[in-house]
Protein backbone atom coordinates (compact mmCIF):
# COMPACT_ATOMS: atom_id res chain seq x y z
CA UNK A 1 0.00 0.00 0.00
CA UNK A 2 1.07 3.52 -1.35
CA UNK A 3 0.86 4.57 3.31
CA UNK A 4 0.24 8.09 1.71
CA UNK A 5 -1.58 9.93 4.00
CA UNK A 6 -4.97 11.71 2.55
CA UNK A 7 -5.56 15.21 2.58
CA UNK A 8 -9.55 14.23 3.77
CA UNK A 9 -10.98 11.65 6.04
CA UNK A 10 -11.58 8.66 3.98
CA UNK A 11 -14.64 7.72 6.35
CA UNK A 12 -17.06 10.30 7.11
CA UNK A 13 -18.19 10.26 10.43
CA UNK A 14 -21.73 9.16 9.14
CA UNK A 15 -19.87 6.05 8.70
CA UNK A 16 -19.69 6.72 4.86
CA UNK A 17 -16.84 6.93 2.95
CA UNK A 18 -15.76 9.87 1.33
CA UNK A 19 -17.44 9.29 -2.26
CA UNK A 20 -20.89 8.55 -0.58
CA UNK A 21 -20.76 5.01 -0.66
CA UNK A 22 -21.28 2.68 2.05
CA UNK A 23 -18.59 0.14 3.04
CA UNK A 24 -19.74 -2.66 1.94
CA UNK A 25 -21.00 -0.83 -1.65
CA UNK A 26 -19.39 -1.34 -5.32
CA UNK A 27 -18.84 1.09 -7.93
CA UNK A 28 -21.27 1.96 -10.44
CA UNK A 29 -20.10 -0.81 -12.52
CA UNK A 30 -21.29 -1.47 -16.42
CA UNK A 31 -20.24 -4.35 -18.45
CA UNK A 32 -20.84 -4.81 -22.65
CA UNK A 33 -19.95 -7.75 -24.53
CA UNK A 34 -19.05 -7.72 -28.15
CA UNK A 35 -17.60 -4.35 -28.95
CA UNK A 36 -14.68 -4.76 -31.28
CA UNK A 37 -14.82 -6.12 -34.82
CA UNK A 38 -11.90 -8.30 -35.79
CA UNK A 39 -11.44 -10.12 -32.05
CA UNK A 40 -13.18 -13.03 -31.89
CA UNK A 41 -14.70 -11.71 -28.75
CA UNK A 42 -14.42 -8.39 -26.46
CA UNK A 43 -15.55 -6.49 -23.56
CA UNK A 44 -15.65 -3.02 -22.52
CA UNK A 45 -16.31 -2.40 -19.02
CA UNK A 46 -16.75 0.90 -17.18
CA UNK A 47 -16.40 0.74 -13.21
CA UNK A 48 -16.25 3.54 -11.19
CA UNK A 49 -13.65 5.87 -13.01
CA UNK A 50 -11.75 2.82 -14.55
CA UNK A 51 -12.37 1.84 -18.49
CA UNK A 52 -10.95 -1.24 -19.60
CA UNK A 53 -11.15 -2.82 -22.61
CA UNK A 54 -10.93 -7.01 -23.09
CA UNK A 55 -10.33 -8.71 -26.07
CA UNK A 56 -9.70 -12.39 -26.82
CA UNK A 57 -7.98 -14.45 -29.87
CA UNK A 58 -8.28 -17.87 -30.54
CA UNK A 59 -8.00 -21.05 -29.77
CA UNK A 60 -5.27 -20.59 -32.08
CA UNK A 61 -1.89 -21.40 -33.39
CA UNK A 62 0.82 -21.25 -30.75
CA UNK A 63 3.84 -18.51 -31.47
CA UNK A 64 6.57 -19.38 -30.73
CA UNK A 65 6.25 -23.27 -31.54
CA UNK A 66 8.30 -24.38 -28.23
CA UNK A 67 5.34 -23.00 -25.43
CA UNK A 68 2.24 -25.45 -27.33
CA UNK A 69 1.29 -27.90 -25.12
CA UNK A 70 0.08 -31.51 -26.81
CA UNK A 71 -2.29 -31.96 -23.58
CA UNK A 72 -3.62 -29.16 -23.67
CA UNK A 73 -4.47 -25.49 -24.62
CA UNK A 74 -2.42 -22.73 -23.04
CA UNK A 75 -4.18 -19.21 -21.55
CA UNK A 76 -2.07 -16.32 -22.50
CA UNK A 77 -3.14 -13.41 -20.95
CA UNK A 78 -1.35 -9.76 -21.36
CA UNK A 79 -2.97 -7.07 -18.97
CA UNK A 80 -1.57 -3.47 -20.77
CA UNK A 81 -1.75 0.16 -19.00
CA UNK A 82 -1.97 2.74 -21.53
CA UNK A 83 0.73 5.18 -20.80
CA UNK A 84 -2.39 8.02 -20.45
CA UNK A 85 -4.01 5.64 -18.49
CA UNK A 86 -2.80 7.29 -14.86
CA UNK A 87 -2.25 11.01 -14.00
CA UNK A 88 1.53 10.43 -14.36
CA UNK A 89 2.40 9.10 -18.16
CA UNK A 90 3.30 5.33 -17.80
CA UNK A 91 6.15 4.18 -19.51
CA UNK A 92 4.45 2.18 -22.58
CA UNK A 93 5.46 -1.75 -22.23
CA UNK A 94 4.96 -4.30 -20.06
CA UNK A 95 6.96 -3.31 -16.25
CA UNK A 96 7.41 -6.16 -13.61
CA UNK A 97 3.86 -5.12 -12.39
CA UNK A 98 1.71 -5.93 -15.73
CA UNK A 99 4.00 -9.56 -16.11
CA UNK A 100 3.00 -10.72 -13.01
CA UNK A 101 -0.82 -9.57 -13.42
CA UNK A 102 -0.61 -11.19 -16.43
CA UNK A 103 0.63 -14.23 -15.08
CA UNK A 104 -2.06 -14.33 -12.46
CA UNK A 105 -4.95 -13.91 -14.71
CA UNK A 106 -3.58 -16.29 -17.31
CA UNK A 107 -3.14 -19.38 -14.13
CA UNK A 108 -7.28 -18.08 -13.42
CA UNK A 109 -8.34 -18.34 -17.00
CA UNK A 110 -7.06 -21.68 -17.06
CA UNK A 111 -8.38 -23.26 -14.18
CA UNK A 112 -11.98 -22.86 -16.34
CA UNK A 113 -11.08 -22.58 -19.45
CA UNK A 114 -12.13 -26.38 -21.04
CA UNK A 115 -8.24 -26.74 -21.72
CA UNK A 116 -8.41 -30.11 -22.95
CA UNK A 117 -10.20 -29.64 -25.52
CA UNK A 118 -8.11 -27.27 -27.62
CA UNK A 119 -4.19 -29.45 -27.34
CA UNK A 120 -1.75 -27.35 -29.15
CA UNK A 121 -3.22 -24.12 -29.20
CA UNK A 122 -3.45 -20.74 -27.38
CA UNK A 123 -6.49 -18.45 -26.03
CA UNK A 124 -5.00 -14.70 -26.05
CA UNK A 125 -6.59 -12.53 -23.62
CA UNK A 126 -5.50 -8.81 -24.31
CA UNK A 127 -6.76 -6.05 -21.36
CA UNK A 128 -5.70 -3.31 -21.91
CA UNK A 129 -6.78 -0.17 -19.29
CA UNK A 130 -7.44 2.62 -20.76
CA UNK A 131 -8.53 4.57 -17.80
CA UNK A 132 -6.92 3.97 -14.04
CA UNK A 133 -8.83 4.25 -11.15
CA UNK A 134 -7.72 1.37 -8.46
CA UNK A 135 -8.76 -2.05 -9.14
CA UNK A 136 -7.77 -2.30 -12.69
CA UNK A 137 -6.91 -6.06 -12.51
CA UNK A 138 -10.34 -7.21 -11.32
CA UNK A 139 -11.88 -4.98 -13.65
CA UNK A 140 -9.92 -6.14 -16.37
CA UNK A 141 -10.37 -10.41 -15.58
CA UNK A 142 -14.11 -9.18 -15.26
CA UNK A 143 -14.04 -7.95 -18.79
CA UNK A 144 -11.87 -10.43 -20.23
CA UNK A 145 -14.06 -13.09 -18.85
CA UNK A 146 -17.26 -12.04 -20.51
CA UNK A 147 -14.89 -11.54 -23.39
CA UNK A 148 -14.12 -14.76 -23.18
CA UNK A 149 -17.50 -16.25 -23.69
CA UNK A 150 -18.08 -13.85 -26.31
CA UNK A 151 -15.92 -15.78 -28.13
CA UNK A 152 -17.81 -18.64 -27.76
CA UNK A 153 -14.67 -20.29 -25.24
CA UNK A 154 -16.21 -23.33 -23.49
CA UNK A 155 -15.87 -22.26 -20.25
CA UNK A 156 -16.98 -23.73 -16.75
CA UNK A 157 -18.40 -20.49 -15.30
CA UNK A 158 -17.27 -16.51 -15.62
CA UNK A 159 -14.85 -15.03 -13.18
CA UNK A 160 -16.13 -12.02 -11.58
CA UNK A 161 -13.03 -9.95 -9.42
CA UNK A 162 -12.91 -7.84 -7.27
CA UNK A 163 -10.44 -5.60 -4.44
CA UNK A 164 -11.91 -5.35 -0.58
CA UNK A 165 -9.38 -3.53 1.52
CA UNK A 166 -9.08 -1.40 4.53
CA UNK A 167 -8.75 2.26 5.11
CA UNK A 168 -8.52 3.96 7.91
CA UNK A 169 -8.88 0.68 9.90
CA UNK A 170 -12.46 0.17 8.77
CA UNK A 171 -12.68 -3.01 5.89
CA UNK A 172 -14.10 -1.54 2.76
CA UNK A 173 -15.24 -3.20 -0.31
CA UNK A 174 -13.72 -2.15 -4.30
CA UNK A 175 -11.16 0.54 -3.05
CA UNK A 176 -11.05 3.41 -5.02
CA UNK A 177 -7.67 5.51 -6.07
CA UNK A 178 -7.41 7.50 -3.22
CA UNK A 179 -8.65 4.60 -0.92
CA UNK A 180 -5.78 2.46 -2.43
CA UNK A 181 -3.47 5.34 -2.18
CA UNK A 182 -4.06 5.84 1.01
CA UNK A 183 -5.23 2.73 2.73
CA UNK A 184 -3.60 0.33 4.84
CA UNK A 185 -4.82 -3.17 2.59
CA UNK A 186 -5.71 -4.64 -0.22
CA UNK A 187 -6.99 -7.99 -1.33
CA UNK A 188 -8.14 -8.33 -4.78
CA UNK A 189 -10.03 -11.84 -5.33
CA UNK A 190 -11.70 -13.70 -8.38
CA UNK A 191 -13.91 -16.89 -7.68
CA UNK A 192 -16.15 -19.65 -9.88
CA UNK A 193 -19.11 -18.03 -8.23
CA UNK A 194 -21.17 -21.66 -8.80
CA UNK A 195 -18.71 -23.56 -6.26
CA UNK A 196 -17.01 -19.93 -4.51
CA UNK A 197 -13.87 -21.46 -5.36
CA UNK A 198 -10.81 -18.96 -5.41
CA UNK A 199 -8.73 -18.75 -8.53
CA UNK A 200 -7.13 -15.46 -7.72
CA UNK A 201 -6.21 -14.13 -4.55
CA UNK A 202 -3.82 -11.59 -3.40
CA UNK A 203 -2.89 -9.36 -0.54
CA UNK A 204 -0.92 -6.79 0.35
CA UNK A 205 -0.99 -4.38 3.39
CA UNK A 206 -1.98 -4.89 7.00
CA UNK A 207 -5.12 -7.43 7.89
CA UNK A 208 -5.51 -9.23 11.30
CA UNK A 209 -7.37 -12.46 10.69
CA UNK A 210 -10.34 -11.39 11.45
CA UNK A 211 -10.50 -8.15 9.14
CA UNK A 212 -8.82 -10.26 6.71
CA UNK A 213 -12.39 -12.80 6.90
CA UNK A 214 -14.71 -9.36 6.85
CA UNK A 215 -12.79 -8.07 3.75
CA UNK A 216 -13.26 -11.59 1.97
CA UNK A 217 -17.33 -11.75 2.97
CA UNK A 218 -17.45 -7.90 1.19
CA UNK A 219 -15.95 -9.55 -2.09
CA UNK A 220 -17.82 -12.92 -2.41
CA UNK A 221 -21.30 -10.28 -1.94
CA UNK A 222 -19.30 -7.92 -4.38
CA UNK A 223 -18.72 -10.40 -6.92
CA UNK A 224 -22.13 -12.38 -6.63
CA UNK A 225 -23.74 -8.98 -7.77
CA UNK A 226 -20.50 -8.82 -10.37
CA UNK A 227 -21.35 -11.91 -11.59
CA UNK A 228 -25.08 -10.96 -12.97
CA UNK A 229 -23.72 -8.39 -14.89
CA UNK A 230 -21.45 -10.05 -16.43
CA UNK A 231 -24.46 -12.45 -17.32
CA UNK A 232 -26.74 -9.51 -18.06
CA UNK A 233 -23.78 -7.85 -20.18
CA UNK A 234 -24.12 -11.67 -22.25
CA UNK A 235 -28.05 -12.02 -22.57
CA UNK A 236 -28.18 -8.53 -23.49
CA UNK A 237 -25.88 -9.02 -26.92
CA UNK A 238 -27.66 -11.94 -27.98
CA UNK A 239 -31.12 -10.86 -26.46
CA UNK A 240 -31.39 -7.59 -28.48
CA UNK A 241 -32.44 -7.53 -32.32
CA UNK A 242 -30.14 -6.07 -34.57
CA UNK A 243 -32.25 -4.69 -37.57
CA UNK A 244 -30.01 -4.11 -40.65
CA UNK A 245 -29.75 -0.82 -41.77
CA UNK A 246 -31.56 -0.55 -44.87
CA UNK A 247 -29.28 -0.05 -48.16
CA UNK A 248 -29.45 3.23 -49.32
CA UNK A 249 -26.85 4.43 -52.10
CA UNK A 250 -25.35 7.41 -50.64
CA UNK A 251 -25.98 10.45 -52.25
CA UNK A 252 -23.01 11.81 -54.21
CA UNK A 253 -21.99 14.82 -52.72
CA UNK A 254 -20.25 17.76 -54.67
CA UNK A 255 -16.58 18.11 -53.17
CA UNK A 256 -16.59 21.10 -51.13
CA UNK A 257 -13.85 23.34 -52.73
CA UNK A 258 -10.51 22.62 -51.21
CA UNK A 259 -7.81 25.46 -50.79
CA UNK A 260 -6.14 26.14 -53.71
CA UNK A 261 -3.59 24.11 -54.40
CA UNK A 262 -0.27 25.28 -56.58
CA UNK A 263 1.33 21.90 -57.92
CA UNK A 264 4.38 23.29 -59.38
CA UNK A 265 5.35 24.79 -55.75
CA UNK A 266 8.15 22.91 -54.34
CA UNK A 267 7.92 21.38 -50.77
CA UNK A 268 10.00 22.67 -48.41
CA UNK A 269 12.23 19.68 -47.53
CA UNK A 270 11.88 18.30 -43.82
CA UNK A 271 15.40 18.03 -42.29
CA UNK A 272 16.26 14.52 -41.05
CA UNK A 273 14.56 13.19 -38.29
CA UNK A 274 16.70 14.29 -34.81
CA UNK A 275 17.77 10.49 -33.23
CA UNK A 276 15.89 10.36 -30.39
CA UNK A 277 17.37 11.20 -26.84
CA UNK A 278 19.75 8.17 -25.69
CA UNK A 279 20.18 6.65 -22.60
CA UNK A 280 16.71 7.11 -21.25
CA UNK A 281 16.57 7.26 -17.40
CA UNK A 282 16.54 3.63 -15.36
CA UNK A 283 13.51 2.23 -14.71
CA UNK A 284 13.67 1.57 -11.52
CA UNK A 285 10.89 -0.82 -9.82
CA UNK A 286 8.57 0.49 -7.81
CA UNK A 287 6.39 -2.21 -6.08
CA UNK A 288 4.90 0.17 -3.56
CA UNK A 289 3.35 2.50 -6.73
CA UNK A 290 2.24 1.55 -9.81
CA UNK A 291 -1.37 2.19 -10.09
CA UNK A 292 -4.07 -0.32 -8.95
CA UNK B 1 1.64 -29.16 -13.24
CA UNK B 2 3.76 -32.13 -15.36
CA UNK B 3 1.77 -33.97 -17.97
CA UNK B 4 4.27 -36.71 -18.54
CA UNK B 5 3.63 -40.50 -17.44
CA UNK B 6 6.17 -39.88 -14.79
CA UNK B 7 4.36 -36.92 -13.49
CA UNK B 8 1.33 -39.04 -13.45
CA UNK B 9 2.85 -41.96 -11.05
CA UNK B 10 4.32 -39.30 -8.76
CA UNK B 11 0.80 -37.60 -8.41
CA UNK B 12 -0.49 -40.82 -7.48
CA UNK B 13 2.16 -41.37 -4.50
CA UNK B 14 2.08 -38.82 -3.31
CA UNK B 15 -1.35 -38.59 -3.52
CA UNK B 16 -1.78 -42.16 -2.08
CA UNK B 17 1.04 -40.65 1.01
CA UNK B 18 -1.19 -38.04 1.23
CA UNK B 19 -4.37 -40.57 2.73
CA UNK B 20 -2.20 -41.31 5.38
CA UNK B 21 -1.22 -38.39 6.08
CA UNK B 22 2.48 -39.19 5.21
CA UNK B 23 4.96 -37.50 2.46
CA UNK B 24 7.70 -38.59 0.25
CA UNK B 25 10.72 -37.39 2.23
CA UNK B 26 8.87 -38.59 5.64
CA UNK B 27 7.27 -35.50 6.91
CA UNK B 28 3.86 -34.87 7.98
CA UNK B 29 1.50 -32.74 5.59
CA UNK B 30 2.08 -29.94 8.10
CA UNK B 31 5.63 -29.86 8.60
CA UNK B 32 8.12 -27.21 7.27
CA UNK B 33 11.43 -29.06 6.03
CA UNK B 34 15.29 -28.48 8.15
CA UNK B 35 16.28 -24.79 7.89
CA UNK B 36 19.61 -24.00 8.23
CA UNK B 37 20.51 -20.47 8.38
CA UNK B 38 24.35 -18.54 7.88
CA UNK B 39 24.77 -15.41 7.73
CA UNK B 40 27.21 -12.50 6.86
CA UNK B 41 28.64 -15.05 4.40
CA UNK B 42 29.61 -12.35 1.38
CA UNK B 43 31.43 -9.72 2.99
CA UNK B 44 31.26 -7.42 -0.16
CA UNK B 45 27.79 -7.44 0.44
CA UNK B 46 26.15 -4.90 3.21
CA UNK B 47 24.41 -7.57 4.59
CA UNK B 48 24.04 -11.10 3.21
CA UNK B 49 22.68 -14.42 4.39
CA UNK B 50 22.56 -18.48 3.09
CA UNK B 51 19.43 -20.53 3.27
CA UNK B 52 19.53 -24.06 3.44
CA UNK B 53 15.75 -25.02 3.40
CA UNK B 54 15.68 -28.76 3.14
CA UNK B 55 17.23 -29.27 -0.69
CA UNK B 56 16.72 -25.84 -1.63
CA UNK B 57 19.46 -23.49 -0.92
CA UNK B 58 19.12 -19.41 -1.60
CA UNK B 59 21.59 -16.85 -1.59
CA UNK B 60 20.58 -13.25 -0.62
CA UNK B 61 22.82 -10.23 -0.56
CA UNK B 62 21.61 -6.39 0.62
CA UNK B 63 23.94 -3.55 -1.20
CA UNK B 64 23.32 -0.26 -0.63
CA UNK B 65 24.00 2.96 -2.66
CA UNK B 66 23.40 6.17 -2.77
CA UNK B 67 20.52 8.04 -5.17
CA UNK B 68 18.21 10.13 -5.62
CA UNK B 69 14.43 9.61 -4.15
CA UNK B 70 11.41 9.13 -5.65
CA UNK B 71 9.50 12.79 -6.06
CA UNK B 72 6.43 11.64 -4.27
CA UNK B 73 8.30 10.24 -1.08
CA UNK B 74 11.63 12.70 -0.86
CA UNK B 75 12.03 11.78 2.67
CA UNK B 76 12.07 7.79 2.30
CA UNK B 77 14.68 5.73 0.81
CA UNK B 78 14.56 3.22 -1.57
CA UNK B 79 13.83 -0.23 -1.26
CA UNK B 80 14.07 -2.95 -4.74
CA UNK B 81 13.86 -6.56 -4.32
CA UNK B 82 15.20 -8.80 -7.24
CA UNK B 83 15.11 -13.04 -7.71
CA UNK B 84 17.53 -14.37 -10.13
CA UNK B 85 16.83 -17.92 -10.95
CA UNK B 86 20.24 -18.74 -12.07
CA UNK B 87 20.51 -21.91 -14.47
CA UNK B 88 22.92 -23.43 -12.25
CA UNK B 89 19.95 -23.83 -9.79
CA UNK B 90 17.99 -26.48 -12.17
CA UNK B 91 17.61 -27.73 -15.14
CA UNK B 92 14.34 -25.99 -15.71
CA UNK B 93 16.07 -22.21 -15.22
CA UNK B 94 17.37 -20.87 -18.32
CA UNK B 95 19.55 -17.65 -18.68
CA UNK B 96 17.99 -14.55 -19.89
CA UNK B 97 15.86 -12.12 -18.93
CA UNK B 98 13.85 -12.68 -16.28
CA UNK B 99 10.66 -14.62 -16.50
CA UNK B 100 7.44 -13.81 -14.90
CA UNK B 101 8.14 -16.70 -12.45
CA UNK B 102 11.06 -14.60 -10.99
CA UNK B 103 9.41 -11.46 -10.84
CA UNK B 104 6.47 -12.55 -9.34
CA UNK B 105 9.04 -14.28 -6.70
CA UNK B 106 10.70 -11.14 -6.26
CA UNK B 107 7.59 -9.05 -5.80
CA UNK B 108 5.39 -11.36 -3.25
CA UNK B 109 8.98 -11.55 -1.19
CA UNK B 110 9.49 -7.21 -1.49
CA UNK B 111 5.46 -7.44 -0.64
CA UNK B 112 5.71 -8.96 2.43
CA UNK B 113 9.00 -6.94 3.42
CA UNK B 114 7.70 -3.68 2.32
CA UNK B 115 3.79 -4.53 3.93
CA UNK B 116 5.35 -5.37 7.42
CA UNK B 117 7.30 -1.95 7.47
CA UNK B 118 10.80 -4.30 7.89
CA UNK B 119 12.85 -1.48 7.31
CA UNK B 120 11.66 2.46 8.45
CA UNK B 121 12.62 3.79 4.77
CA UNK B 122 13.02 7.19 6.38
CA UNK B 123 15.85 5.97 8.29
CA UNK B 124 17.13 6.02 5.12
CA UNK B 125 16.90 9.41 3.90
CA UNK B 126 20.40 11.45 3.95
CA UNK B 127 18.79 14.77 2.56
CA UNK B 128 15.42 15.15 1.43
CA UNK B 129 14.70 15.52 -1.73
CA UNK B 130 18.09 15.07 -3.08
CA UNK B 131 19.92 12.31 -1.63
CA UNK B 132 18.61 8.62 0.14
CA UNK B 133 20.01 5.15 0.47
CA UNK B 134 18.91 2.91 -2.35
CA UNK B 135 18.70 -0.91 -0.49
CA UNK B 136 19.19 -3.38 -3.24
CA UNK B 137 17.72 -6.89 -2.20
CA UNK B 138 19.01 -9.78 -4.59
CA UNK B 139 18.21 -12.95 -4.24
CA UNK B 140 20.03 -15.56 -6.22
CA UNK B 141 18.17 -19.28 -6.10
CA UNK B 142 21.75 -21.49 -5.71
CA UNK B 143 19.57 -24.96 -6.01
CA UNK B 144 16.10 -25.46 -6.60
CA UNK B 145 13.99 -28.43 -4.55
CA UNK B 146 11.14 -26.78 -4.35
CA UNK B 147 9.35 -24.02 -2.97
CA UNK B 148 11.09 -20.27 -3.58
CA UNK B 149 9.22 -18.04 -2.14
CA UNK B 150 9.90 -18.82 1.90
CA UNK B 151 13.28 -19.30 1.72
CA UNK B 152 13.34 -16.67 -0.33
CA UNK B 153 11.75 -14.06 2.22
CA UNK B 154 13.97 -15.90 4.95
CA UNK B 155 16.85 -14.66 3.45
CA UNK B 156 15.90 -11.60 2.39
CA UNK B 157 14.66 -10.62 6.41
CA UNK B 158 17.75 -12.34 7.55
CA UNK B 159 20.46 -10.11 5.25
CA UNK B 160 18.80 -7.16 6.01
CA UNK B 161 18.73 -8.41 9.80
CA UNK B 162 22.75 -8.05 9.46
CA UNK B 163 23.21 -5.36 7.18
CA UNK B 164 25.51 -2.16 8.00
CA UNK B 165 25.16 0.85 5.87
CA UNK B 166 28.30 1.55 4.39
CA UNK B 167 28.03 5.28 4.73
CA UNK B 168 31.62 5.66 5.17
CA UNK B 169 32.11 4.74 2.05
CA UNK B 170 29.94 7.62 0.47
CA UNK B 171 31.70 9.79 3.23
CA UNK B 172 28.02 10.73 5.02
CA UNK B 173 29.40 9.96 8.45
CA UNK B 174 29.86 6.86 10.48
CA UNK B 175 28.57 3.34 9.22
CA UNK B 176 25.41 2.00 10.91
CA UNK B 177 23.90 -0.89 11.64
CA UNK B 178 20.81 -1.31 9.03
CA UNK B 179 17.28 -1.26 11.81
CA UNK B 180 14.91 -3.58 11.16
CA UNK B 181 11.81 -3.04 12.85
CA UNK B 182 9.50 -6.15 12.25
CA UNK B 183 9.79 -9.74 11.43
CA UNK B 184 7.78 -11.12 8.72
CA UNK B 185 7.91 -14.61 7.48
CA UNK B 186 6.33 -16.58 4.67
CA UNK B 187 4.81 -19.52 4.55
CA UNK B 188 3.83 -21.71 1.27
CA UNK B 189 1.30 -24.54 0.80
CA UNK B 190 -0.09 -26.35 -2.06
CA UNK B 191 -3.17 -27.96 -2.91
CA UNK B 192 -2.56 -31.53 -4.45
CA UNK B 193 -5.77 -32.95 -5.02
CA UNK B 194 -7.85 -32.59 -2.31
CA UNK B 195 -5.27 -32.65 0.34
CA UNK B 196 -3.14 -29.34 1.53
CA UNK B 197 0.72 -29.77 2.01
CA UNK B 198 2.89 -27.22 3.59
CA UNK B 199 6.31 -26.13 2.44
CA UNK B 200 5.89 -28.30 -0.84
CA UNK B 201 9.14 -30.37 -2.10
CA UNK B 202 10.17 -30.35 -5.76
CA UNK B 203 8.16 -33.33 -6.56
CA UNK B 204 5.19 -31.93 -4.64
CA UNK B 205 5.56 -28.81 -5.88
CA UNK B 206 5.65 -30.27 -9.47
CA UNK B 207 2.13 -31.81 -8.71
CA UNK B 208 0.67 -29.26 -7.15
CA UNK B 209 -2.40 -27.63 -8.58
CA UNK B 210 -2.49 -24.22 -6.81
CA UNK B 211 -0.66 -22.53 -4.18
CA UNK B 212 -0.94 -19.96 -1.72
CA UNK B 213 1.84 -18.05 0.04
CA UNK B 214 0.64 -15.82 2.99
CA UNK B 215 3.34 -13.54 4.47
CA UNK B 216 2.40 -13.01 8.43
CA UNK B 217 4.07 -10.78 10.90
CA UNK B 218 5.16 -10.98 14.74
CA UNK B 219 1.45 -10.66 15.40
CA UNK B 220 0.44 -13.14 13.61
CA UNK B 221 -1.55 -10.54 11.16
CA UNK B 222 -1.46 -10.94 7.29
CA UNK B 223 0.63 -8.64 5.46
CA UNK B 224 1.08 -10.55 1.95
CA UNK B 225 -0.35 -12.97 -0.05
CA UNK B 226 -0.38 -14.48 -3.37
CA UNK B 227 -2.30 -17.46 -4.73
CA UNK B 228 -0.39 -18.98 -7.54
CA UNK B 229 -1.13 -21.84 -10.48
CA UNK B 230 -4.06 -22.60 -12.25
CA UNK B 231 -6.28 -25.04 -9.62
CA UNK B 232 -8.97 -23.76 -7.66
CA UNK B 233 -9.21 -23.37 -3.49
CA UNK B 234 -12.17 -23.36 -1.65
CA UNK B 235 -12.47 -20.78 1.58
CA UNK B 236 -11.74 -23.54 3.61
CA UNK B 237 -8.38 -24.54 2.01
CA UNK B 238 -7.56 -20.53 2.23
CA UNK B 239 -8.35 -20.51 5.49
CA UNK B 240 -6.34 -23.52 6.85
CA UNK B 241 -2.75 -22.28 4.63
CA UNK B 242 -3.76 -19.06 6.19
CA UNK B 243 -3.33 -20.51 9.66
CA UNK B 244 -0.53 -22.63 8.86
CA UNK B 245 1.59 -19.62 7.62
CA UNK B 246 0.38 -18.21 11.48
CA UNK B 247 2.05 -21.05 12.94
CA UNK B 248 5.13 -21.68 10.98
CA UNK B 249 5.69 -18.30 11.32
CA UNK B 250 5.47 -18.01 15.02
CA UNK B 251 7.82 -21.22 15.21
CA UNK B 252 10.20 -19.78 12.88
CA UNK B 253 10.60 -16.75 14.71
CA UNK B 254 11.16 -18.16 18.01
CA UNK B 255 13.82 -20.77 16.17
CA UNK B 256 15.71 -17.74 14.57
CA UNK B 257 14.68 -15.18 17.31
CA UNK B 258 13.25 -12.94 15.12
CA UNK B 259 11.17 -9.78 17.34
CA UNK B 260 11.36 -11.93 20.77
Amino acid sequence: MGGTASTHKLIRDDGKRYDGRAVDELRPITIQAGVLKRADGSAYVTWGDNKVLAAVYGPREVHPRHLQNPARAIVQARYNMASFSVSERKRPGPDRRSQEISKIISEAFEAVVFVEQFPRTTVDVFIEVLQADAGTRCAGLTAASVALADAGVPMRDLIPACASGKVENTVVCDLNKEEDNCGEADLPMAIIPRTGEFLLLQMDGHFTYDELMQAMEYNIKALNHIYQLQKEALRKKYATVQLEEPFVLPKREEPAPGPEVDLNREEPVEPPEAPGPTGAPAEMDRDSQGGA
Amino acid sequence: MEQDAIGDLKRDYINRLLVEKKRMDGRGPDDVRQIGVETNVVTSAAGSARVKWGETEVLVGVMVEQGTPFPDTPDRGVLVTNAELIPMASPFFESGPPRPESIELARVVDRGIREAKTIDLSTLCVTPKEKVYICYVDMHVLDFGGNLFDPCCLGAMMALNTATVPAKKFGLGEDFKLKVDHYPISCTSVKVHDGLLVDPGLDEERVAEARLTVTTDENGDVRAMQKGLSGKLTFEQVKTMIQASQRVGRELRAKFGLGA
